[in-house]
């Protein structure tokens, strides 16, 4: 079972988490394959691994593995 | 008989604003910070009639659900993701990319802060950011000082729309430098957006009588005590500023001149000149 530090808190994830299970694991969201969620609407998130973005279309190919970073971000009130 | 009813001379409709290849409908942007009620904050930006409101990008946090950019949605506003809170040309770069994939828009209002106490713009690092942004297909729309040579540089760098500080962000203290914001609207060749500084609905209307051809307000309203009255009056006050740009003001003197005739004065006194 990977570690793995979501937004700077360590989470254990199930064996084989991708980026996708991740998202859907701290949004509280059920996702399809293409990282949509499954009850439509858009979902207003975006995940950088290790500095760098991993696109939508990618989260479903991008497996996690023990001590990755992720950041899970959305928008909020600024500005 | 009753008169031939007549047509009038010129419409009060504001045109839209062409940013980079972005159609801005309303020439009030708004801001969503500064308000904890959202209820509140949605009258305001409905009454505000904006097309286009500022957020900020952070990490999810399970009280976001009930999110701004659900709001925005609903309400059929176009999100203006910003970068603020970067102090970097790395963290800005991240941030608008991160945005532009939860958001799904090229726009990006590119905020690199000095620090924290002014949040006074990085010139520099901006400079750079903007570059870089404009490089990867983004929209930039970028915070500036009201420097005029800066405006210039940030606009040969790429920035769609420059969008000069009247004040430090917050202050309310109007546009504390008047001459420098016309010379930066006079001699840009993409928009400018006068950003941060505004504290009530004058100074937005100067901002767009300077030359301004939008304005992005925040604080003014959603820390007004009534939001959504304010909201009105800076939406009426960037429009009446837009018409009275065209209208074309008379030049400023440093003496009277008479608006009704000399001639014909009854008992004229003696010229004590």
């Amino acid at each position: 079972m990977p570690t793995v530090r979501i937004n700077d808190t360590e989470t254990m994830l199930p064996e084989g988490a991708r980026v996708l299970e991740a998202v859907a694991h701290t949004t509280g969201r059920e996702l399809t394959d293409t990282g949509a969620p499954a009850d439509g609407g858009r979902l207003g998130v975006a995940v950088a691994l290790a500095g760098e973005v991993v696109p939508r279309s990618r989260w479903s190919a991008t497996e996690l593995s023990d001590g990755d970073a992720l950041e899970i971000v959305t928008a909020v009130q600024g500005g | 008989m009753t008169p031939e009813p007549t047509t009038p001379q010129h419409s009060r409709a504001v045109p839209s604003l062409q940013v980079g290849d972005y159609i801005l409908e309303s020439r009030l942007i708004m801001g969503t910070g500064g308000i904890t009620d959202l209820a509140a904050l949605e009258k305001a930006l409905r009454t505000s009639g904006t097309t286009l409101t500022t957020v900020a990008m952070r990490r999810y946090s399970p009280e976001t659900k009930t999110s701004v950019f659900a709001m925005l949605e609903r309400l059929g506003i176009d999100v203006l993701p910003n970068t603020a809170g970067c102090y970097t040309v790395k963290d800005t770069v991240l941030t608008a990319e991160l945005a532009r994939e939860a958001l799904e828009t090229n726009l990006i209002k590119v905020e690199v802060i000095a620090d924290e106490q002014t949040l006074l713009p990085d010139v520099v690092e901006t400079l750079e950011a903007t570059e870089q942004l404009a490089e990867r297909g983004f929209i930039p729309m970028v915070y500036t000082s009201d420097d005029p040579a800066a405006a210039l540089r940030l606009e040969q760098a790429g920035a769609a729309a420059v969008m000069p500080l009247g004040a430090p962000i917050g202050t309310g203290l109007g546009i504390l430098n008047p001459h420098n914001i016309e010379l930066i609207c006079s001699r840009a060749s993409v928009p400018v957006v006068l950003d941060a500084g505004i504290g009530a609905a004058s100074e937005a209307a100067q901002a767009m009588e300077l030359g301004c051809e939008a304005v992005l307000v925040a604080s003014a309203v959603t820390r007004a005590q009534d939001p959504e009255a304010m909201a009105a009056a800076v939406r009426l006050a960037v429009e009446a500023g837009w018409h009275s740009r065209r209208a074309g003001r008379i030049p400023q003197r440093r003496h009277a001149v008479a608006s009704s005739p000399m001639e014909g004065i009854i008992n004229p006194v003696e010229d004590l000149t």
